[in-house]
């Protein structure tokens, strides 16, 4: 395991040197010690590493992920795993606003809450958030599935496109064009195997689905108000 | 004959309600929806055609035309980047989707770019092949939408551009209407297909100019520092935008004056948001010789710029580079008169015709309608681009060795004059024959 502590080196020389596995791999677990809440940890992997931030992180940690493992040993900041496109970032703490925004692909886990805005313009990946979700969450969320075990916050799913949510708790309040829908089989079944790849135990009949009803798609007069 | 009518000589048309307006209301009324265009804004504005070159006489010096270097090249992204781009002439192919445009246009504009040396940019929607294959230097967007971003491209980028805003539409988002997102565009977008796709207007994982810096410096983390990082904005409160673009991180600072072409926004907002590209220069110099970045922050300016005469305006103003749209498109064949019947056809006429949003461009330029993409070979495409490239190049040339200067941007704001009181206050030079720049120390 190679040991980076940010009390002696800087963001640059970890980013760098993670990147550098992308060309030649010769390390696969990494440890980053006293991150203390800098920003852009871990951003920009193209390999399959684990790596163990043990504290906090600030913005973006994890950005744009491809491949690799990240573990967050705190909470993190604005942005965790936007447009991750594959592998996992796991946040043991609270996570702040726009957590996976326009993430593609991958698994991004919020042991804790996570801010307003989860999951805004989500393309594909599945976002699992353990506590509950601000207001504006999945926001045009396009694709993937957001499933929050506590209570989500006003607006959810505004302006929706072709995500699943998934919500045990309360819902404040519904976006434009966000309804609640009927679970199906095959959605207790894509929720079952969610919650499982991201190890949270959960009833999946528990939750009840969200999702578009596609009202907004094409323009209608009629809809004026909704816009 | 009645007791009226016999005075009347001739019907008389109001101004504030004239044919086009009262069309429009009876459009609004039939449809209730805004009317949606391309192009830019269409109404008359203070532009470059009020300034004048003073040119070199006795007490300036000119150079020979075809035996003095004038040098054109530009080196953009100085600040920060390992890797600035370089260019060969100061003309650049401003950002426009793959969507709004055919996969053959963008194909055009990377080879007619490449043939010059300087750089093409994508657009709201993601990098094709088959415009990084054609492009030497390509500037990858990236947008609010994030439409097709992924760290592969960004990688594979010779710059970045952050857009904030457009001059056709500052505070505005994109829009893409059903007919054109074909297979191809959905997959690319993520999106289902036929659908009214909308672009965000703010960006989802930053707010603010402190945001910026980061998400700035999380650009520059993933990609190691390699390529420069612009800052795209519309044209508004320049000088404020322009000092927080620099304090945010910028290597390049994009802006787009309210000529500026889209493929698809509402009326209004073309028409009635955002100043004009001339009066936009004067702050945006301001604000970075004030912080001691002009030159340092490479200024990029776009929004109807039209001939040599326009570059070599924009530079004497301060801009570094400038960057074209609508006027690329001309040149590869959009709008072109021998398309008339078929303009004529859908409600239009060459030279009018401004509903890229409907997919249905004759000229095959602004649709992905495989049948009329196909009007447009791409190679023929880049040679007209290209040549048109020339052109302005050479006409701007022509201008900085007649005032003297050996390096494009050696011309100065001294070099011109404005022949209207309007556009001396915007661009700051004085109107000709005088020495009177209004609101300048004080009058
Ligand atoms: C068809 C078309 C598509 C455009 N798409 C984009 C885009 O995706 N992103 C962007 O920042 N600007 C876009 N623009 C604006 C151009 O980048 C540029 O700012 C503008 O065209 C410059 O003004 P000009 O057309 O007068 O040269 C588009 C413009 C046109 C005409």
């Amino acid at each position: 395991m190679r040991t980076v502590d940010l009390a002696t080196q800087t963001v640059r020389d970890l980013n760098q040197a993670l990147h550098d596995q992308a060309k030649q791999c010769t390390e696969t677990e990494w440890e980053v010690l006293n991150p203390k809440g800098q920003h852009n940890l871990a951003v920009g992997l193209d390999q399959k590493l684990k790596v163990d931030i043990k504290g906090h992180a600030g913005y973006y940690c994890g950005g744009m992920n491809k491949e690799a493992d990240i573990v967050v040993h705190g909470s993190a900041g604005q942005g965790v795993a936007e447009n991750m496109m594959s592998g996992s970032v796991r946040v043991k703490g609270n996570a702040s606003s726009s957590a996976g925004a326009t993430s593609i692909g991958g698994l991004l886990v919020i042991e804790g809450d996570a801010g307003s805005r989860c999951g805004i313009s989500m393309k594909g990946s599945d976002i699992v958030v353990t506590g509950n979700v601000g207001h504006m969450s999945c926001f045009m969320g396009q694709a993937g599935t957001l499933v929050v075990c506590g209570d989500a916050g006003d607006a959810l799913g505004d302006s929706l496109y072709e995500v699943h949510i998934y919500v045990k708790g309360e819902v404040k309040s519904l976006g434009a064009d966000c309804i609640a829908k009927e679970m199906r089989d095959e959605h207790i079944e894509e929720l079952s195997e969610v919650l499982k790849r991201a190890g949270v135990d959960e009833d999946p009949h528990a939750f009840k689905r969200y999702g578009s009803a596609r009202q907004l798609y094409n323009f209608k007069v009629d809809n004026a108000s909704a816009y | 004959m009645s007791e009226k009518t016999k005075y009347i000589t001739e019907l008389r048309e109001s101004a504030t309600f004239d044919r086009s307006t009262m069309a429009e209301i009876r459009r609004a009324a039939d449809t209730g929806i805004y009317d949606i265009r391309g192009w830019g804004a269409k109404r008359k504005l203070p532009h470059f055609d009020d300034l004048l070159f003073l040119g070199a006489s006795m007490s300036r010096y000119p150079l020979e035309g075809y035996r003095e270097k004038c040098n054109t090249q530009v080196t953009l992204g100085t600040r920060f980047a390992k890797k600035p781009i370089v260019i060969e002439t100061p003309v650049t192919i401003a950002g426009m989707s793959f969507g709004a445009l055919s996969a053959n246009a963008k194909e055009a504009l990377g080879r007619g770019a490449s043939a010059v040396g300087t750089s093409t940019t994508t657009g709201d929607g993601g990098m094709t092949p088959e415009e990084r294959g054609q492009s030497t230097k390509l500037v990858y967007q990236y947008l609010p939408s994030r439409y097709g971003m992924n760290p592969d491209d960004l990688r594979k980028a010779d710059a970045i551009e952050v857009v904030l805003g457009q001059g056709a539409k500052p505070g505005g988002g994109g829009m893409l209407l059903g007919q054109k997102i074909t297979e191809r565009v959905a997959k690319m977008r993520t999106l289902p297909m036929g659908v009214d796709q909308r672009s965000a207007c703010r960006h989802p994982d930053w707010t603010g100019p402190d945001d910026l810096a980061i998400k700035i410096l999380e650009l520059r983390e993933i990609t190691d520092w390699q390529v420069p990082i612009y800052i795209k904005v519309g044209a508004t409160r320049t000088y404020y935008d322009v000092k927080l673009a620099v304090k945010a991180g910028a290597d390049v600072i994009v802006v787009d004056g309210m000529q500026g072409g889209t493929a698809a926004t509402q009326e209004v907002f073309i028409e009635h948001v955002g100043i004009p590209t001339m009066a936009a220069i004067p702050q945006a110099v301001q604000a970075l010789q004030e912080m001691g970045m002009h030159r340092k922050v490479q200024l990029i300016v776009s929004g109807g710029i039209r001939n040599g005469a326009d570059v070599a305006k924009c530079m004497a103003l301060g801009a570094d580079a400038v960057a074209i749209g609508t006027a690329a498109l001309i040149a590869l064949g959009c709008n072109d008169p021998k398309y008339d019947e078929e303009f004529k056809a859908i409600g239009s006429a060459a030279g009018f015709y401004d509903d890229y949003h409907e997919g249905k461009d004759p000229a095959g330029i602004s649709t992905q309608d495989p049948e009329l993409s196909k009007r447009l070979d791409p190679v023929e495409g880049g040679r007209r681009l290209a040549n048109y490239l020339r052109v302005l190049t050479m006409e701007a040339q022509t201008l900085a060795r007649a005032c003297g200067k050996n390096d494009m941007r050696h011309l100065e704001p001294e070099d011109l004059v404005a022949l209207t009181v309007e556009s001396a206050a915007m661009a700051r030079v004085p109107l000709a024959g005088t020495n009177w720049i209004p609101g300048a120390n004080n009058y």
